[in-house]
Order: C-alpha cells, then sequence, then structure tokens
C-alpha cells in the first residue's frame, strides 16, 4: 500500500529578517536628501554586483559551473545571474576545464572580443596549470596566453570554491580605480600577452 | 573463408614476398615488403573470395630497439560478406618513413594516414593532402614516437607539493 502524500501540511514560515543582504554603501558624506562619494566607488559598486560571466566550459568543471548557477548554489544571489553567451556583452570570462593547444588561440580570440573593463578567472586544475595532463597536446595554463584575475584550485573545485573565486573576484571589480585600465603596469601586462 | 585459405591465395600470387603470418586470437596477420603495400591491397580488394574491401582502421607502432624496421603501418582490413577481418603490416626505417598512400583505394585511408602522419611522421607518398589532422599546426615534432621522457623533470612551473611528485 502506498503512503498518503504529504506535502507542506506544516508550512515553515521564511525567516527573511537576516538573510537579505543588502551591498553596503562606499564611504561618503550624507545629509537630508543627498549623499556624496567618489564615482570609482560607485562604479566599482555598480560593476561588482552585477558582472556577466562568459562560461568557456570545456570538461568536468564545467558541470561544476552548472551546479554552482543552479538553485542550490545559486550564483545569481551575486548578481552575476545573466550568463551571457557573446563575449561581447560580458566582463567576467570564466575558464572551466582543460584547453588543449589547439583550442589556445581561440580562448584567446574570446579574450580578445571582451570589451574593457573584463576579467578572468581560470577555474580548476586545468586551466590554472594544465593539471594531471602533462602532455604535449594540453596548455600548461590558460595564463600563457591570456592575463588571469583569480585562480580556483581543485579537480574539479566544488560549488563552494567557485563561488569564492566569483567573490574575490568581486573584491578585485570593487575596489578597482577608474584609472587602472589606463595605468602603464596595465599597458605593460597586456603587452607582455602581445595584446594592444 | 578460413585463414588458412586467406594465406594460401596471398602466398599462391606473392610467394616469398609475404611473410610472417601469425593468428592471434583468431585474427590472421602478415607482413609484406612495403614497396608492395598497394598491390597486396589491391589484390585483397579486387579477388573474387577475399574481397577485403572496408578498411577499419589504419595506424602505425613504433619499436625503438628494432633497427630498419622501427615504424610498422597496420592495415585492420574487413571483408564484410564473410565477415573476416585480418590485419597487414609493413615495416619502414625511421629515417626514410615512405611508404605508398593507400588513399587512392580506401578513401577512409585519407584521414587516417594525415593522422598517422601527424602522430608517427610516417610520409605516405602520393597522399592528396598530407598535412597535421588533430595536432597545432605549429608543431615540428611527431608526439607519439618513443623518443621522449615520459615527464619533463625540470619543469619549475607545478609545485611537487600540490601535485604530488
Amino acid at each position: 500500500m502506498s503512503r498518503p502524500v504529504r506535502f507542506n501540511i506544516h508550512p515553515k514560515e521564511a525567516n527573511t529578517a537576516d538573510a537579505v543582504g543588502v551591498a553596503e554603501a562606499p564611504e561618503g558624506y550624507a545629509g537630508e536628501g543627498f549623499f556624496t562619494t567618489k564615482l570609482s566607488d560607485v562604479v566599482g559598486l555598480a560593476r561588482k554586483n552585477s558582472l556577466w560571466p562568459l562560461p568557456f566550459a570545456t570538461s568536468c568543471c564545467g558541470i561544476e559551473f552548472m551546479a554552482t548557477m543552479g538553485s542550490h548554489y545559486d550564483l545569481a544571489r551575486f548578481g552575476s545571474e545573466r550568463v551571457g553567451f557573446s563575449p561581447r556583452q560580458c566582463d567576467l570570462l570564466m575558464v572551466m576545464g582543460t584547453i588543449a593547444k589547439k583550442m589556445g588561440p581561440v580562448l584567446r580570440q574570446v579574450y580578445l572580443q571582451m570589451a574593457e573593463p573584463r576579467w578572468v578567472i581560470a577555474v580548476g586544475a586545468c586551466a590554472s596549470s594544465g593539471g594531471i595532463f602533462d602532455t604535449y597536446s594540453v596548455l600548461q595554463g590558460i595564463d600563457q596566453i591570456i592575463p588571469v584575475d583569480v585562480y580556483v584550485p581543485g579537480c574539479p573545485p566544488r560549488p563552494e570554491a567557485i563561488l569564492d573565486g566569483i567573490i574575490n573576484i568581486q573584491k578585485l571589480v570593487g575596489q578597482e580605480s577608474i584609472r587602472r585600465r589606463n595605468s602603464e603596469q596595465y599597458q605593460a601586462l597586456m603587452n607582455s600577452y602581445g595584446i594592444q | 573463408m578460413t585463414n588458412e585459405t586467406i594465406q594460401q591465395k596471398l602466398q599462391e600470387k606473392f610467394g616469398e614476398s609475404v611473410f610472417h603470418f601469425e593468428e592471434s586470437y583468431g585474427m590472421l596477420s602478415f607482413e609484406a615488403d612495403k614497396e608492395n603495400n598497394l598491390k597486396v591491397l589491391q589484390f585483397l580488394f579486387d579477388d573474387e573470395t577475399l574481397q577485403f574491401r572496408f578498411m577499419t582502421d589504419l595506424c602505425a607502432v613504433n619499436y625503438p630497439d628494432d633497427k630498419g624496421r622501427e615504424l610498422a603501418v597496420v592495415y585492420h582490413l574487413h571483408n564484410l560478406k564473410d565477415n573476416v577481418r585480418i590485419r597487414f603490416k609493413v615495416f619502414t626505417a625511421i629515417e626514410t618513413p615512405d611508404v605508398y598512400t593507400a588513399s587512392k583505394l580506401f578513401a577512409a585511408a585519407n584521414w587516417m594516414e594525415r593522422e598517422t602522419y601527424d602522430f608517427y611522421g610516417v610520409n605516405f607518398v602520393g597522399h592528396p593532402n598530407l598535412k597535421r589532422i588533430l595536432n597545432v599546426d605549429e608543431m615540428d615534432y611527431f608526439p607519439m614516437r618513443k623518443e621522449y621522457p615520459l615527464e619533463d623533470q625540470t619543469r619549475i612551473d607545478k609545485d611537487d607539493e600540490m601535485f604530488g611528485r
């Protein structure tokens, strides 16, 4: 005999008192009806809480990323629910999985098509260093062809680790000066990768 | 059609030019000089009873210790009518890895010869488009030859502590 189905007969009231987070306002001077602060802080706040990720998933780390996007881990909580599949629209390149040497120029092309400001996160051992594929056909880390901002270790990393990487990217994005992309150091970094 | 009849027919036609007949797990395997590879393949294709008209696979093997016979090119052939398979090998020296192409006889050999060239550097004479198929075009070595150490011990970008080596 089958058991009677009894769903939600005692529904629990959701307690959202402490669960809802609001982005903290940047430092500034507030008064009656106005608030002054630095432009770069406002821009950083806006950027970091509305990152558009571009997933470049080639293997198992991509599966972990799918779990990260799903309702259980829910990347949308961090303002990144809008995954774009056009590099022109996105500002966070997420490289997840083994990048073969033959894939290298493709990845580089995708990076070049993204507009500034752009950030890159290397998820997993393969994207970060080639991982176990110490072989003739595999690129030994994507930082050989494009600059990387955050590396997530793991083979593959759990969704929590990917979220941790995203949070670290958000810290970078939020603190970045508006003029950083025009700085000499940034130009030198780009030149070291042969990107004008 | 049994392996004996195949062997008999081949020896009738080619005599001493086909040799090293052996049977492993019921599958006939034999060898010929590399100059004769197309003649043998054509005979296997055309003969009324043999009819080996399907090429399942073409690959190479590197035997670095076998001087003068370092590279073997292996043809896997299938008679679809009687469901019989055989293996046919030719050996070549690694200094002159020239073997006539089978792509005129079997269209399937085209890409498989490119792959074999890509990984072992076998030069298929007469191939219409002999260039790399799987590896990057800039590669200037043949990665599956047994010439390389398994792992580069001098690497510094991989930390022993993190990679357990």
